[in-house]
């Protein structure tokens, strides 16, 4: 752990014997996990989300409705609105308990300086957009994450927060009141929840693709930890 | 820099790093319906659990001032069958029964003899829309000690003149807001509203609203959850 710029629990393996290779330690294993857990669980209340969403595809008034929406049944879970209640109910709380479980492993251990975006960070995204949708050159990578994905997982996890505190709106309105009247009552805390599956969508999407892109090592190092020759090594 | 417990070849690592993915064949599961179902109903129960453990007794629903009100014409009616089960209203009565010190049937004018009380509150529908409504009425707890109820039983279970029935958590029913409401908007209850008395508890999710009440009975035992509890929606639903 000499280098300063390594988070701390960053490891390096010593070359195998006869291999070129070197791999550096991303992952560890309550990130990996909750990773997986969450996954599953968000492609959970996103289908399940839009089953129940069906039954009022508006955000107007009931009288007389004006449909925002019609969601393909095809793309949702639980075969009736009681039915989507039943998922989202239910592995909301695997949901919860990953998200939470996540955040509080990467407090404790510190591992959140290699995801976190921070002030520091913003001079480099712009370049990194230059390189990716209008074909600049590619920024130097000194460290596990580049400004841009940093401001994207960021962001990611805030929009989780996101979607379970307006979540818990719509279960509990009236206990949760205070919350409510802070994103304009219920009837707006629908808005935002819809809004934030919507931005989720565009993260998972822009996720997805920059993983193909990167190819199977990168997506390797979500299972087993280890990103094998990452660029950032000296 | 070289702290790490092994080196590993990336050949054997892929294939054996695949295999960390099995776990998630656990979700497998929940595509076998015997096993699923259970599943799901242990997770609604779940969540009903925890609502039930954050109600807060003595928290107050919002209300809202008179220019916030759904106008009467656009609060949607809301049936499971029919607007108008042709209740006699001339000979209605309300069967009370069960935990009770004086079971019997009671007159609207009896319940309209407790003090009442009158608020805006909003009424959410399962669907996910809202309205708000005015709505009038005695509180359930007032009439629940008029009758000499056991306020320790655990549920109110409600039935209604299209079949229609409900359960109700004797904490909600307790609540100051819930009301056994014979008015909206200062007027008596129209008949698709659920005319002459219905359920009205701001606390509670939409279809636990019970129109038409015929009977009432304070129990510890359900015979069911109610009408669509019983075919899987959550059976507290509180908000």
């Amino acid at each position: 752990m000499a280098e300063k710029d390594f988070t701390p629990n960053r490891f390096v393996a010593p070359r195998a014997a006869g291999s070129r290779f070197r791999s550096a330690y991303e992952h560890p294993l309550p990130v990996r996990l909750c990773h997986w857990l969450n996954t599953v669980s968000l492609f959970v209340m996103a289908a399940s989300g839009l089953r129940i969403f069906r039954a009022f595809p508006s955000f107007g008034a009931k009288v007389p409705q004006r449909d925002f929406l019609n969601v393909p049944a095809s793309l949702t879970l639980g075969g009736w609105l009681g039915g989507g209640l039943q998922w989202h109910l239910t592995f909301a709380w695997l949901y919860i308990v990953t998200g939470v479980t996540y955040l509080g492993y990467q407090i404790l251990s510190g591992n959140f300086r290699q995801a976190l975006f921070v002030p520091r960070d913003v001079p480099g995204v712009w370049p990194m957009i230059r390189h990716y949708f209008f074909f600049g050159y590619k920024p130097p990578q000194t460290e596990a994450y580049n400004p841009l994905q940093k401001m994207a997982y960021t962001s990611a996890i805030l929009l989780g927060a996101l979607s379970f505190l307006t979540g818990i709106v719509l279960f509990n309105p009236v206990q949760f009141s205070f919350l409510a009247s802070l994103m304009g009552g219920f009837h707006w805390a629908r808005v935002w929840h819809f809004g934030v599956l919507g931005a989720l969508v565009l993260f998972v999407v822009g996720h997805l693709v920059m993983v193909v892109l990167h190819g199977w090592n990168n997506f390797m190092s979500m299972l087993s930890g280890w990103k094998r020759d990452p660029e950032y090594l000296p | 820099m070289t702290d790490s417990p092994n080196a590993v070849s990336a050949k054997s690592l892929n294939r054996r790093e695949l295999l960390k993915l099995s776990p998630l064949l656990i979700f497998g599961a929940f595509a076998i319906p015997r096993v699923r179902d259970p599943l799901l109903t242990a997770g609604v129960a779940f969540s009903d659990w925890a609502s039930a453990r954050w109600f807060r007794r003595n928290h107050l629903a919002p209300t809202f001032g008179d220019s916030d009100l759904t106008p009467l014409d656009k609060f949607y009616v809301n049936t499971y069958d029919k607007d108008d089960p042709e209740v006699d209203l001339e000979n209605w009565t309300l069967t009370v029964t069960g935990d009770v010190q004086r079971p019997g049937e009671y007159t609207l004018g009896q319940v309209q003899s407790l003090p009442k009380f009158t608020q805006n509150t909003r009424h959410i529908c399962v669907e996910g829309w809202d309205v708000i409504g005015r709505f009038g009425g005695a509180r359930i707890t007032d009439f629940l000690q008029h009758v000499g109820a056991n306020l320790n039983a655990k549920f109110l279970y409600v039935e209604c003149a299209d079949d229609y029935y409900e359960s109700i958590d004797m904490a909600t029913a307790l609540h100051s807001q819930s009301l056994l409401c014979y008015e909206m908007y200062d007027q008596p209850l129209t008949r698709e509203h659920g005319a002459p008395l219905r359920l009205r508890m701001p606390a509670k999710i939409g279809y636990k609203q019970a129109k038409y009440l015929t009977t009432l009975r304070v129990t510890d035992v359900l015979p069911k959850a109610g009408y669509w509890e019983d075919q899987g929606y959550p059976a507290y639903y509180g908000l």
